[in-house]
Formats: structure tokens, C-alpha cells, sequence
């Protein structure tokens, strides 16, 4: 039983890396309707910026601060360099582009600061904790309450204020929304800067853990791609809750079911999760809407 | 879509010359590369019928490919049947997997068909690796180099040159002859206008499966003919790279036409060649900013633009072809549209 | 269809077969071994440079280096060497195209140093069948020294992984005879050769090991397998893994306050991971962690202060790559094996065949490489291709490696395996 709770509560932390990565995907999603396959490299990226912050002496918690800033006007200069040439090609054009850019950021990296793998400081205490003899770190309590957070933020700005309304309004209906004056390419630009900067908290969130180096968002990525599908490809929520139950069921699949191991529980969890989409096409919390094909 | 006219075949003729000449001038070491161009060839032209044709984006066409290379390698190592028994029993296999995996992917559309193709990717070699007393685990299977039959005056590298080639063109005329008639009109009325298309008594459940299938086929023919110059499969040969390299290869050459599979064949085996001769020490960076560039300026690829190109040049009003692709405004649109 | 489409196709066509064509003609054949001429030696390899493995990428470099090194000082018996090294992104297709290429095309003498079990066993049979020596394979598994009769031309370097695990088994068996042994191993060909080691060197006490966890290079943490370990009951942790999970590893069983006598294999124990895992552990996720040394580790700066190895080590880094992290162990490797590799040059004298390389590489004692650790040789004979077998295990105390005992020669458990 402690064994089973011990399971578990590794695999909420664990479940919380895929969430804070996830969350990124599905607001490139909602802006402009594809998975930006370098939103793990262009975490990386704006992680050894932190980490290049706290070696000329800035506090962790101003390091974050900073980059998170320069993650977004980052993502915002990408978006107006890089994809807004394409913006009007078709989808798969698009990816292409996020898939060049996931490729050249990562050698762009180890060109800059090497393959050797750095330990990343945590923003948070690093004593153990204990509570009723399952063990866990405050990192671990971090990382889920950051995501949390910043799940919340991101709901009140997309439902609060008028940016964040008119920004759902230029990804929904573009046509209409030129009529009324927003400026939709510039929300798309936003949006890039929004998800660039949320995964660049989740950048940070996740260094402590998997550890600095160039391709450390690379298995990230694939499992937060699967927690944002399986949570409805469109919903923060549902990125955060794919997160944290892909998480828990990993550790469980690994741990308990013989059969599978540690050896294909990537491969059932995401057995799993392609039958749960055959029963709910749009994930757990997305909505259908009327299939493009 | 035009018949074949006397164009096409001139083309396909000077396409088939120099495919044939080729060995002759090269060096040998191309010869053994072009052995992969034509592999990569025939996976990608599965994906532009099951992609750029019928919108079905496949992330995982490297598992078929895993599957036909694997299907090819265990029958040569434990049973010692030779490769060209191996090849068809792979296209066979891989197209049952693909009809299989067709029938999942009628229930998923865009970005969830992407997730589900892309997990098969990611899974492959997890199950590679899993089932050791078949596929030979991590230490994966060493085949026999191939010989040329005795009689035939080449050696064993140019011979397989030959075979890949000729697998190629047979592939291709199939594909072609396949998709000209009805079969191609639903596969593209489904794309790009499902409903239309079943209220015109399009069954979409037959031609999608359909076109997975025969996608699958093609990667299945390709794997083996990627693990026989190799002579070695592991699992580390078909990581989800390889997948990501085909969709790659389809893009960039031109995802609708089929000139753009023997394109994107040439450039995803040579550009990443290219990209260390420029810079050694980062030859991803050279690759990536290459495919962001080639995708800014030639959005429907690089045969798409080249046509282009060539229509502005004349000053000729652009006829849509089958090899010229509309670029969609919609942001909607999964796929490339194309008119006829 | 019309006119200008057919045109263009056509055109790509030409034009991309023309590109790949461009700069290649058949050189003609000589007589004596290709890629050797009155001045000149030629060697290809290959390295991931891209791709998740690109950390290893840095061999190549270092071993660039000590090249160049060697060929401003006058070159080998006259010849300078020159290296051609490429990209194969741990890819074994791409691997045996380059190896292709380098042996059809660029006429290499000798692949030197290609990197990865599954490369290096993908162009294997090539090159045994042209008889092109594949010397000094940069990876431990045993079939490099074990299957020497099918494959003549290939031979390794560095001690093999189920040696050293065998050495870890020896220890344990000698100062924890009552110990309860839970392992975390990379689920490939690297971690199993851990484990068939490990297996062998605890003989009739296999029953030690109360729990195996395995992890895929996929998974972003092993949070799960240590928990798994520390409820086994085990009190001996053995870590089988490449350094990122190796820290990892470290890190979580002292976050979750577990506490077992440690065991890390040597490619993971570099100062570097080592100061990584202190950093984000505590001091008590690393202290008393046992390993082994077979070469100088450049991070350990106080102890090689004065060493005149590591003294020219510093300086090819500083001359041929300034901008390189010098505490990085895989530079030092590099420029280790590129010794090795010149020494046998040499050794091999003026008349430089293929086949005296390789009785060179195969009857070698070389006892001064200044990147050894102090004592270990690098021995071949024909019938015996595990070039380093000698190890020293150490421990971690607060900053640096500690050795502990003596300089161990594994030779006997490399034997038993036969």
C-alpha cells in the first residue's frame, strides 16, 4: 500500500513535467491549429539562458523572471520571422518549419554551451520530505503547484481580459475578427510569446529534474504531446490533467503490470491513450467540433 | 486527371536513362547511397498518396518501414529465405499492419491521427527491443551481403542498385495507374470534401483504409530495401526519426506529386551530407535552418515552387495540373489542397 | 500535363543527380594499401554529431586534436595524418554508408574510432570482408574482443562493461558479503553487459540480487525505478546507466532518503556528473560512491596538478580547441585513443601495410600513455583483443575520486567468459 502511494506520488511529479510542457503545445494549438514540434527545444533553449543568468550571479528566482521576458519577446520575434512567411501555406508546410526549428535549436545549443549534461538550480528547498513514509521533495510540490498556477493565469487572461478574448477570437474566426479591428496576426505573435514563455517555466520547472542539457526536452515532448491529445488537444485543463494521469499511469503500468515493465510502458500508455481517443475522438476535455478533415 | 500523354513519358523515359546510366558514372560509394534514395523514394511516394492525396497525416511511417525491414531481415537470418521472397512477404505484412492501423485511423483526423501515428513510432523500438527470440533484441540481426545471380555481369552493389530501382518504377506505375481513375478522384474528394464526397456515394471507409494500406505497402517494400544495403537491422535503425525524415522528405519535395517522392528521396539522403561539409561542428543547425528556408520561399516544396517558377516565368497563366498544389489560406485545412 | 511542368521535373532531376554526382571519379588502384603515401596517412571515422547521442560527438574532436597536435610536430615516421570524421547521428544505416564512402571514395587506410555498439557492429562485416582494420571501436561491449576469429580486422579499446561489473561483484562479495543488491540498468546492449558482468562476478551468489529495474533512454526520469529499488529492501544500489540517469538516480535515492552503499559504472562517473548530482542532491546523494578509474579524469585538477599528462593535455586543448570545455572527459578520451592509435603507426614503422596495423594493434604492450591512470597498459595479444583491463575502484570523498586498493587486472574475469 505505502508502495502503491510511493508510486503514485512519484508519478504525479513526474506527470506535472509532461503538464507544464503540454500546456505550451495547446496554446500554439489554439492559436493556429498545429503541434509546434519545437516548443521542448525552444524550452531548452530559454532554460540555458536562465542557467547562463545564474552563473554571472542572478538569484534563481530573478533568472526566472528574466527569461520568462525574453522567452516571450522571443517567441513573438520567432512568429514574426520564421512563421509568418508561412502562415498562409498549409498545416503540413507549418510543421515542417516547427520541425526545422526544433533541429537547428537543439545544435544550435550544444554549438553554444556543449552536450555535457549541468545541473540546473531548483528554485526550490532541496531537503526531503516525508508524509506517512512516502517520500518526495518540495521540487516535486513545486512543479505541481507552478503549473497549477500558471494554468490558472493563463484561463483568467483568455477569459478575463480583452487581449486574451480577442486573441481565442483571431484563432477562432480570423475573417471576422479583421472586420472588428484586431489585429490577427499580431495575436498570433502573442500567442507564440505566451506559449514560448509558459515553456519556458516549464523549461525551468523541469531542468532540476531530467537535468540541463540539449536534448532534455526530447522524451518530454513526446509524452507531453500525448498528455495534451489525451486531455483534448484544445483545453489547458485538459493538458494539465493528461499530464499528471499519463504520469501516474506510466509508473503504475511499469511497476505492477509484469507483462509490460518499465521496458513498453511508453508503448501501452500510449496504447491506452489512442483506445481512449477511439471512445472520446476529442480527448478527455475537448470539445467535438466539426471534424476538418 | 490527363492521361498519359507523350510529355509524361519523355519524362519518364530521360527519368529512367539516367537512372540506368547513373552506376556507370558515379563512384561506387553513390551507387550504394542512391540504394537508400530509392528506399526512401518509395516510402515517401506511400505518404504523399496517404498525406497529399487523402489528407491522413502519418507521423509513423517508420514503423512500417521497421516492419517490412525486420519481416525481410528475420526470414533472411533464421530461415535463410532470400531477399526476393523477403521483400513481397514485407509489403504483405506491412500492408495488412497498415489496413489494421487504417481502420483505428478512421476514427482519428488531424492532430489525433498524428498522436496515434506518431506513438507507433515511438513504440517500434520498445517492441523491437521486447521481442528478442524473434527480432535479435538490442544486438538486432547481421544479413548476407547481396550477390549479383551469376550470369549477370555486375557487382553485388550495383545489382541491388538495379533491383531497388526497378521495385521503384514498378511502384510508381501501380501507384500511378491506381490512383488515375476513380480510386484518385475519392481519395482527393474525401480530402477535400468529406461530406460532398459521401453524399456523392464515396465510401470513406473503404478508400481511406485503402490508402493506408497501399501507403503502408510502399513503406513496407522500402524497409526492406533500406535493411538489405545496410545488412543489419536494430532498433536503433528505426528510431522515430526515421518517420519524422519521411514526412520530411514528402514536404519539402513536394507533397503533391509524385515527382516530389523521388525529390524528397534525393534530398533528405543528401542534404544532411551537405549539411556537415558546410559546418562540421553543427550540421543540425544547418539542416534545420535549410528546411525553414526551403519551406519560406517554396511552400508547396521544392517541386511545387520549381513549377511555379517556371509559370511566372513564361508568363503563362498558372494552369492547375495535378502537380500544382493551392496553398489554403484556412488554417483548417489538413493537408495540401489541390485542385483538378 | 503541360510543356514547362515536364521541363522542370526533369531539371530538379538533372540537377540534383548532378549535385550528387559533383567532385567524385574513380580514383584509380594502387598496388600497395590505400590511403597511405610517402606523406601522408589517411583514417576515417565517425561520430554522432547530431542527435540525441551529439555528447559523445566531443571524442572525435579530441581525437582531431591530438592529431593535429601530432602532425605540427613532424607527423608519424614522416606522414601526417589526416582524419576524416563525419556525422552518423547514431544511426547504423548512416554509419555504413559514411564507412562506404570513406573506403570506396576517400580511400581511408583504416576506420579509427567510430562510436556506439550498433554502428560498429552494422559496418563490421564490410569491413572485415575488404579487409579494412576497424581498430579501436569506441565502445565496451565484450563481442569486440570476443569475436575476434569470425572478424579479424576489428578490435576495441576501453575496458569492457562486463568486466568491470564482474569487479563491482568482486567488491561487494569482498565488503558486503551480506548484502541485499537492487540495479537500475539502461535496457540496451550496455546495460545488459553490466548485468551478464555482474552475474558472472557474483557466481553462486546471483541470489543477492533482490530487485532489477530497468529504464529506456526515453524516459525523462527514473523517479519510478528508484522508488521500486529503495521498497526491494535493497541496500546495495548498483547503477548501470549513461550519466543523465545516472545523476538521476543518485539524486532521487537521496530525496527519497534512501540510503544505500552505491556502485556507478565508470562512463557515468565523471567529475563533471559527479559535481551535476552534489549540486542537486546534497552532498550526501554523492559521498562514498564507488567506482573505477582507468584513465585521468581532467576535472580532477588538485590531483593531476603536477602530472605532465595532463599538463599537454591542457595544452592541444588550449592550442587546438580553445573554446572547449577541457573538463570534459570525453576530450580526454579521444586524445587517449588517439594516442594509441599513433603509437601503433609508429610501431608499424616506414612500410605502413594494413595487415602489419593490425598485427601491430594485436600484439601491443603500451605502458605510457600519459592519459592512462599511473599503470595501466594497454595489452593485446592475438588470441587476447581487450586492449584495457586494468581498473582501480574508488570512492567519492566530498570533491574528487579516491582510490581505493589497488590497480586491479580483470583479465582473469575477462577470460572466464570464454
Amino acid at each position: 500500500m505505502h508502495d502503491l502511494a510511493q508510486q503514485i506520488v512519484s508519478g504525479l511529479a513526474q506527470g506535472s513535467i509532461f503538464a507544464s510542457l503540454a500546456l505550451a503545445l495547446v496554446l500554439i494549438y489554439r492559436a493556429m491549429g498545429i503541434i509546434n514540434f519545437a516548443q521542448g527545444e525552444l524550452a531548452m533553449f530559454t532554460t540555458y539562458i536562465a542557467w547562463q543568468l545564474t552563473q554571472m550571479g542572478l538569484p534563481i528566482w530573478l533568472a526566472f523572471a528574466a527569461t520568462v521576458v525574453v522567452a516571450f519577446a522571443g517567441g513573438v520575434a520567432l512568429e514574426r520571422i520564421v512563421i509568418r512567411p508561412v502562415e498562409r501555406a498549409n498545416q503540413l508546410t507549418i510543421v515542417i518549419v516547427t520541425l526545422g526549428l526544433f533541429i537547428s535549436i537543439n545544435g544550435l545549443a550544444g554549438w553554444f554551451w556543449g552536450y555535457i549534461v549541468k545541473a540546473f538550480p531548483t528554485p526550490f528547498p532541496t531537503t526531503p520530505l516525508q508524509i506517512g513514509g512516502v517520500a518526495f521533495s518540495a521540487q516535486d510540490v513545486g512543479v505541481i503547484v507552478v503549473s497549477v498556477v500558471t494554468l490558472g493565469l493563463i484561463s483568467l487572461f483568455f477569459q478575463k481580459t480583452k487581449l486574451g478574448l480577442a486573441m481565442r477570437a483571431a484563432a477562432l474566426y480570423p475573417e471576422q475578427s479583421r472586420v472588428l479591428g484586431i489585429r490577427v496576426g499580431w495575436m498570433l505573435a502573442l500567442g507564440w510569446g505566451l506559449a514560448s514563455a509558459v515553456g519556458a517555466i516549464s523549461g525551468i520547472m523541469i531542468a532540476p529534474v531530467v537535468f540541463l542539457d540539449p536534448n532534455m526536452m526530447q522524451s518530454v515532448l513526446v509524452y507531453a504531446f500525448a498528455a495534451a491529445v489525451l486531455g483534448g488537444i484544445e483545453s489547458p485543463l485538459g493538458a494539465v490533467v493528461g499530464g499528471l494521469v499519463l504520469g501516474v499511469v506510466i509508473n503504475l503500468l511499469g511497476t505492477y503490470v509484469d507483462a509490460i515493465g518499465n521496458e513498453l510502458r511508453l508503448a501501452a500508455a500510449l496504447a491506452i491513450i489512442v483506445v481512449v481517443l477511439l471512445v472520446r475522438p476529442a480527448g478527455l476535455f475537448g470539445r467535438v467540433t466539426v471534424q476538418r478533415v | 486527371m490527363p492521361r498519359p500523354n507523350a510529355g509524361l513519358l519523355t519524362r519518364v523515359a530521360i527519368a529512367v536513362a539516367v537512372i540506368a546510366i547513373l552506376p556507370w558514372v558515379v563512384p561506387s560509394f553513390l551507387v550504394f547511397d542512391l540504394i537508400y534514395v530509392a528506399a526512401y523514394t518509395i516510402a515517401i511516394l506511400g505518404l504523399i498518396i496517404l498525406t497529399g492525396m487523402n489528407g491522413q497525416i502519418s507521423l509513423g511511417h517508420g514503423a512500417f518501414m521497421a516492419l517490412g525491414g525486420y519481416v525481410v531481415a528475420v526470414l533472411a537470418h533464421s530461415a535463410g529465405w532470400p531477399y526476393w521472397i523477403g521483400v513481397p512477404l514485407a509489403a504483405i505484412a506491412s500492408g495488412v499492419a497498415g489496413l489494421l492501423i487504417g481502420l483505428v485511423a478512421l476514427r482519428l483526423a488531424g492532430v489525433y491521427l498524428a498522436l496515434a501515428t506518431f506513438s507507433l513510432a515511438v513504440a517500434t523500438p520498445s517492441f523491437l527491443k521486447h521481442y528478442k527470440s524473434i527480432t535479435g533484441g538490442f544486438d538486432g540481426m547481421s544479413l548476407q551481403p547481396v550477390q549479383a545471380p551469376a550470369g549477370v555481369p555486375l557487382g553485388g552493389q550495383q545489382w541491388l542498385y538495379y533491383v531497388a530501382w526497378a521495385v521503384a518504377g514498378v511502384v510508381f506505375l501501380l501507384s500511378a495507374l491506381l490512383v488515375r481513375g476513380q480510386f484518385g478522384r475519392a481519395l482527393r474528394a474525401l480530402r477535400d470534401n468529406p461530406i460532398a464526397a459521401v453524399s456523392f456515394g464515396v465510401n470513406p471507409y473503404f478508400y481511406k483504409t485503402a490508402a493506408f494500406g497501399w501507403s503502408a505497402v510502399l513503406a513496407g517494400i522500402a524497409g526492406g530495401f533500406y535493411a538489405i544495403p545496410t545488412a543489419y537491422v536494430s532498433p536503433d535503425t528505426f528510431t522515430f526519426a526515421l518517420s519524422i525524415t519521411l514526412l520530411i522528405g514528402a514536404v519539402l519535395g513536394g507533397i503533391s506529386t509524385f515527382w516530389g517522392a523521388l525529390v524528397g528521396g534525393i534530398v533528405v539522403e543528401f542534404l544532411p551530407l551537405v549539411a556537415q561539409q558546410i559546418n562540421a561542428a553543427a550540421p543540425g543547425v544547418v539542416y534545420g535552418v535549410a528546411l525553414i528556408l526551403v519551406m519560406m520561399f517554396l511552400p508547396d516544396g521544392i517541386v511545387g515552387g520549381l513549377l511555379r517558377l517556371t509559370y511566372r516565368f513564361r508568363r503563362a497563366p498558372p494552369q492547375p495540373a495535378l502537380e500544382s498544389s493551392t496553398p489554403s489560406a484556412a488554417p483548417v485545412t489538413v493537408g495540401p489542397q489541390s485542385r483538378e | 500535363m503541360t510543356s514547362p511542368v515536364r521541363k522542370a521535373a526533369i531539371g530538379i532531376f538533372a540537377a540534383a543527380f548532378a549535385l550528387a554526382a559533383t567532385g567524385s571519379t574513380i580514383a584509380p588502384v594502387s598496388a600497395a594499401d590505400p590511403g597511405v603515401t610517402d606523406t601522408e596517412i589517411v583514417l576515417g571515422g565517425s561520430h554522432p554529431y547530431s542527435g540525441p547521442a551529439s555528447g559523445y560527438g566531443n571524442i572525435g574532436k579530441g581525437i582531431g586534436a591530438y592529431f593535429s597536435y601530432v602532425n605540427d610536430k613532424g607527423g608519424v615516421n614522416g606522414r601526417k595524418i589526416k582524419y576524416i570524421d563525419k556525422d552518423d547521428g547514431y544511426s547504423p544505416p548512416q554509419a555504413v554508408q559514411l564507412v562506404h564512402q570513406m573506403v570506396e571514395q576517400d580511400k581511408v587506410f583504416a576506420i579509427f574510432d567510430t562510436l556506439g555498439t550498433a554502428v560498429n557492429t552494422a559496418i563490421r562485416p564490410y569491413l572485415n570482408q575488404n579487409g579494412v582494420p576497424q581498430l579501436f571501436v569506441a565502445t565496451g561491449a565484450s563481442t569486440w574482443g570476443h569475436d575476434y576469429q569470425k572478424f579479424p580486422w576489428t578490435i576495441g579499446w576501453q575496458p569492457d562493461y562486463q568486466a568491470e561489473a564482474a569487479l563491482y561483484a568482486h567488491d561487494i562479495l569482498l565488503n558486503h558479503p551480506k548484502a541485499k543488491i537492487g540495479v537500475l540498468y539502461q535496457n540496451d546492449d550496455y546495460g545488459e553487459d553490466y548485468n551478464v558482468g555482474l552475474k558472472r562476478g557474483l557466481g553462486k551468489h546471483q541470489d543477492m540480487i533482490v530487485k532489477m529495474a530497468s529504464y529506456e533512454t526515453t524516459d525523462p526520469s527514473v523517479g519510478s525505478q528508484i522508488s521500486t529499488l529503495k521498497a526491494s529492501g535493497a541496500d546495495v544500489f548498483l547503477i548501470f546507466a549513461t550519466p543523465k540517469f545516472a545523476i538521476q538516480a543518485m539524486v532521487i535515492t537521496a530525496q527519497q532518503s534512501w540510503h544505500p552503499t552505491i556502485y556507478l559504472n565508470n562512463v557515468s562517473g565523471a567529475v563533471p556528473f559527479m559535481n551535476a548530482a552534489a549540486k542537486a542532491g546534497g552532498l550526501s546523494a554523492v559521498n562514498g560512491v564507488i567506482s573505477t578509474i582507468y584513465l585521468k579524469d581532467p576535472a580532477n585538477h588538485a590531483r593531476y596538478a603536477g602530472d605532465a599528462g595532463m599538463k599537454l593535455y591542457n595544452e592541444i586543448m588550449t592550442k587546438y580547441l580553445p573554446s572547449a570545455d577541457k573538463d570534459d572527459g570525453n576530450y580526454l578520451y579521444g586524445v587517449s585513443i588517439a594516442y594509441t592509435m599513433c603509437d601503433v603507426l609508429k610501431r608499424a614503422g616506414k612500410d605502413l601495410t594494413r595487415k602489419k596495423v593490425m598485427d601491430i594493434a594485436t600484439n601491443l604492450v603500451e605502458k605510457d600513455n600519459p592519459w592512462a591512470y599511473p599503470g595501466v597498459m594497454i595489452r593485446t595479444s592475438p588470441t587476447f583483443r581487450y586492449p584495457i583491463t586494468q581498473m582501480i575502484t574508488a570512492k567519492w570523498l566530498t570533491t574528487g575520486w579516491s582510490p581505493t586498493g589497488l590497480l586491479v587486472d580483470t583479465r582473469a574475469m575477462t577470460m572466464a567468459e570464454k
